[in-house]
């Protein structure tokens, strides 16, 4: 953390997007995170991504439960909307938000704790339905916030600050959500921003659950040698399988590609994702190669990042269970709250 | 591109941009930060040890480093530099006690300084520490020189000027008033060690137009009128004035005349506003004083009526002007006339030298200027020096001190017999700022604040006397603002590329997206990659070398850096990457020091040794202003 906040300060060069804004208008307050933190970087990268697609601050609803993880909101988009709900229920908060209004971009921010431990059943719903959110897991392998403990991401072998060895096998919160049936399923490193700011303009273009699974590694408790999760052991086994470049709407696909290892996948906005992979036979639409994928990379402790999985064609949560498109705040009060009499009407039916 | 060599002294030094653009290398940022901290003395001290003059210069400096400062990058106008200096002359207590003194046993060697302006006096105050005898030759029958003379007293107040004088001359100068040196052959001959002539740019130029000596009460060359009005000989002036030229002296042509009793003072420019010669900030004071600046307007003759001035013609130009600001057509469009009682001529002035005789050894060009060595000051002839606006036309007075720090420098290995050519290198410490977690040793946080303004005397009042001093100096609450406007340039960001585990803390955090992570690559490449494009091609890059996770370079655009240490606050490898430069500039009292106390911290033992061996340090004697 720091003692003073960022200065305000506009450089000459800097870019604006098609609102006029710079990148700065898309920062938030100051991070109380440790020096060095990865969150911060998977904030910048936020930041850079919202900047990038021209997002309107106030169409953003940034939603979070509890952990150093769940703090991120605070430091991005600062004129958004912000929700920091119980430990591990921040799924349910955002699909009842984006229930009632599902004109906004929902970003959730959890971490290895918050989503794999105490949440995990609100997350396999929030998968289930297939809630249109960018959901974001920070996953640095420890309860920083409690001072280092191994959490449910924690790789066997990985050792502790201290020297002890964990013993329990990690859930993949990658595998489990393909597993489940999630649409959107992505691996990043937060000292990577070139890979992390187009996966996350996807995942926000992207219709349906989107989780990036982003190594972050917790400076603090987990980044010394004989951790799993720290910045140089992810550098030396960090293999990114698939790239992503984001191509927005309006624009042409102008980079060439080679034959076979590039794969455009149109997305529901009608923006593109040229999938560039490092091996051509890999087939990131077929769920059953995608897990044997993860599943052997994890078995030799490679960690496979990129977009591993997509699924454009999954009906979101609004279209299965056909709500209305428009958001309860836009609809008249009158329709949308047609009296105690329709309201008896209704109940006469039931009887 | 490869690694930065911080190590090269010049590589920081120039990213202190007002220290560099200062000929004198004062060190700005430093007393700046000692006035925040309501330590005048030392702030005065400070100034005194590199431009001799602090409450002159604060007065009347032409102030080359506030072009330079960094502020103007994030606002329009840079940190009120100059006037800070005054704020530190103004509030001091008594320095006496700090200043040089004479040694009691003198060196035995004796020294000739031609004139008695600002040039000579820094020669004096550097070299009778060392135990020299100055002999001081002045023509008129004070010092101060062009100091005196051609800056008028409601700039440059003469009570001012004469303790800044005499706090040389009290070391003991033999100053011989009065003296006009009329042979350069007949001083030579009394067998002085070293001959420095600082004898200023004392001719005025004249405009040989028709009628120019029809009526010569009442045309006048403009800094012989300043001379003459300065020592009382002139107390009056028509109402009706015209002045020819628009450099700094027919400012100060114009503001003397409405004191003499003008009513109507006119300032004829021959080019457009953007050609002017005069500083902005003294265009604006004199339109202030309603001087009106007429321009496109070249002389063309003196109207006399009766055997008396009646005013002037001028030709009406009309000028092209390119993209670039370049003049690429002129034309006379017209005649036109102006009425005036008195005319005086500011259109430049230049050396002299009628008195130096041509078969002395001291060579002159085609010029009739004298060749002079552009680091050692010194001419043709060995032991014979030039300094201020005698060694290469005019320039301002902290050019003039630092011709006489480089000339004493001369002058003292001329005296040892040493070679002039074998000059300390500059060199520099590099102490780091950090004091605890998150605190600095400056203020590290950016103040919105805009410049502030110097008050002045109102408009009713300043004319009543001659010597009123215009500007009333900084109130202590601006002064406490200003100083926060500094942008601490002298913080220097060191990369420590062993320890860097790439965690982009610094790059996400930094207000100014100065910094960078990426792969090496050209320069030009390399500038347009960066977070925010380098566009400013006269400031460097500042690149690491390969760190050790992904061989990527940090690279550090010094165009704009506002020093909050936000990027050394959220490095997680601890050492703290800010550090505070001291340039070490040497002066002829500076020795080299074989085994330097201090090396750039960032460097590892052996590295270390082997700059130690490349660089040979400096280290400035500190008895002369007890820092």
């Amino acid at each position: 953390m720091s003692y003073i906040r960022k200065p305000r300060i506009i450089h000459r060069g800097l870019a604006r997007n098609d609102l006029g804004l710079t990148v700065r208008d898309y920062e938030g307050g100051m991070s109380t995170l440790c020096a060095g933190c990865g969150h911060d970087s998977v904030t910048g990268a936020l930041v850079q991504a919202a900047f990038e697609l021209s997002i309107p601050p106030h169409q953003m609803a940034k939603l979070s439960g509890i952990g150093c993880s769940s703090k991120t909101p605070a430091y991005f988009l600062q004129q958004s909307h912000g929700f920091n709900s119980v430990h591990g229920r921040m799924p349910s908060v955002a699909t009842g938000a984006n229930a009632v209004n599902g004109d906004l971009y929902y970003v959730g921010v959890s971490g290895d704790g918050d989503t794999l431990s105490i949440g995990l059943g609100q997350f396999m719903h929030a998968v289930r339905r297939n809630v249109n959110m960018l959901y974001l897991i920070e996953n640095n392998g420890v309860y920083g916030l409690t001072k280092g403990q191994f959490s449910a991401s924690a790789d066997v072998g990985s050792r502790a600050k201290k020297g002890e060895e964990n013993i329990q096998p990690p859930i993949d919160p990658c595998q489990t959500v393909i597993a489940q049936g999630g649409s959107f399923v992505a691996r990043s490193f937060s000292g990577d921003k070139e890979q992390l700011v187009p996966l996350i303009k996807a995942g926000l273009a992207h219709r349906g659950f989107a989780l990036i699974d982003i190594i972050s590694p917790c400076v603090t408790f987990n980044d010394h040698e004989g951790s799993t999760k720290s910045y140089q052991f992810t550098r030396d086994h960090y293999h990114p399988a698939i790239h992503a470049d984001y191509v927005p709407p309006s624009e042409e696909i102008l980079a060439e590609y080679e034959e076979g290892a590039a794969m455009p996948v149109i997305l529901h906005d009608g923006s593109t994702i040229v999938l560039r992979k490092a091996d051509a036979a890999y087939d990131p639409t077929n769920r059953a190669k995608s897990l044997a994928m993860l599943q052997e990379s994890q078995a030799s402790a490679e960690i496979m990042t990129g977009v591993l999985y997509i699924d454009e064609s999954k009906p979101e949560m609004h279209e299965v269970y056909q709500t209305t498109d428009d958001p309860l705040l836009d609809i008249d009060y009158g329709r949308l709250c047609p009296g105690s009499d329709k309201l008896a009407a209704l109940q006469e039916r039931f009887r | 591109m490869k690694p930065t060599d911080t190590a090269n002294p010049d590589y920081f030094h120039q990213v202190v941009d007002c220290q560099w653009a200062c000929p004198a290398h004062t060190d700005v940022p430093g007393y700046i930060r000692l006035i925040a901290q309501g330590r005048f003395d030392d702030a005065y001290m400070l100034n005194r040890k590199s431009n001799v003059f602090p409450a002159i210069l604060g007065r009347v400096c032409d102030r080359p480093c506030e072009p330079a400062c960094r502020r103007s990058r994030v606002e329009d106008k840079p940190v009120a530099i100059c006037r800070l200096k005054r704020v530190a002359a103004d509030n001091r207590g008594d320095i006496m006690d700090r200043l040089p003194t004479a040694p009691a046993k003198k060196n035995g060697k004796r020294v000739a300084c031609i004139g008695a302006g600002c040039a000579s006096l820094a020669v004096a105050n550097d070299l009778i520490p060392l135990g020299y005898e100055i002999v001081m030759y002045e023509a008129l029958d004070k010092p101060g020189g062009l100091m005196r003379t051609n800056i008028p007293a409601f700039r440059l107040p003469v009570d001012v000027l004469d303790e800044e004088i005499n706090m040389i001359l009290d070391m003991g100068v033999d100053l011989r008033l009065n003296t006009p040196v009329e042979s350069m052959a007949a001083l030579l001959e009394e067998n002085y060690d070293a001959v420095f002539v600082g004898s200023g740019a004392p001719k005025g130029k004249n405009l040989e137009i028709p009628g120019r000596y029809d009526d010569e009460d009442h045309v006048h060359i403009g800094i012989n009128w300043l001379e003459s009005v300065a020592f009382g000989h002139i107390d009056s002036i028509g109402e009706k004035v015209l002045i020819i030229g628009v450099g700094n002296t027919a400012m100060d042509c114009c503001r003397t005349s409405l004191r003499l009793g003008a009513k109507d003072v006119k300032v004829m420019a021959r080019k457009p506003r953007d050609f002017f010669k005069a500083s902005d900030w003294e265009l604006e004071d004199a339109e202030e004083e309603n001087v009106e600046i007429v321009v496109n307007r070249q002389p063309k003759a003196f109207v006399i009526e009766n055997g008396k001035l009646a005013g002037m013609t001028f030709d009406v130009m009309e000028y092209d002007v390119d993209k670039k600001g370049r003049i690429t057509d002129t034309r006379m469009t017209g005649e036109e006339f102006f009425p005036a009682d008195d005319v005086v001529l500011a259109i430049g002035q230049e050396n002299a030298f009628p008195w130096v005789e041509r078969d002395l050894g001291i060579e002159f060009d085609k010029w009739d200027v004298p060749v002079v060595d552009r680091t050692t000051h010194e001419s043709t002839r060995k032991g014979v020096f030039f300094g201020g606006d005698a060694a290469f036309g005019p320039e301002n007075i902290i050019w003039a001190v630092e011709h006489a720090h480089q000339s004493a420098i001369s002058i003292h290995k001329h005296c040892l017999g040493e070679d002039v050519n074998n000059r300390l290198p500059d060199g520099m410490n590099l102490v780091s700022t950090k004091m605890g977690m998150h605190e600095w040793s400056y203020s590290n946080d950016y103040d919105p604040q805009e410049r502030n303004i110097v008050p002045h005397v109102d408009l009713a009042t300043r004319f009543r006397e001659l010597d009123i001093e215009v500007e009333l100096g900084f109130s202590a609450e601006q002064a406490a603002e200003e100083v926060e406007r500094c942008l601490n340039c002298d913080i220097q960001t060191v990369f420590t590329e062993k320890l860097c585990i790439e965690c982009d803390a610094c790059i996400d955090i930094c207000p100014v997206n100065c910094l960078t992570i990426t792969q090496n690559g050209s320069e030009e490449h390399l500038r347009m990659r960066l977070n925010a494009p380098a566009e400013n091609l006269e400031q460097g890059l500042y690149v690491s070398a390969e760190l050790p996770q992904t061989a990527r370079v940090m690279v550090k655009d010094e165009d704009l850096c506002v020093h909050c240490g936000l990027c050394a606050e959220r490095c997680p490898t601890g050492p703290g990457i800010c550090r505070n430069l001291a340039c070490c500039i040497p002066t002829c009292l500076t020795r080299q020091s074989p085994t330097p106390r201090r090396k750039c911290a960032s460097l590892g033992p052996e590295q270390r040794r082997k700059e130690q061996n490349k660089h040979r340090r400096v280290q400035v004697d500190r008895f002369l202003t007890g820092f």
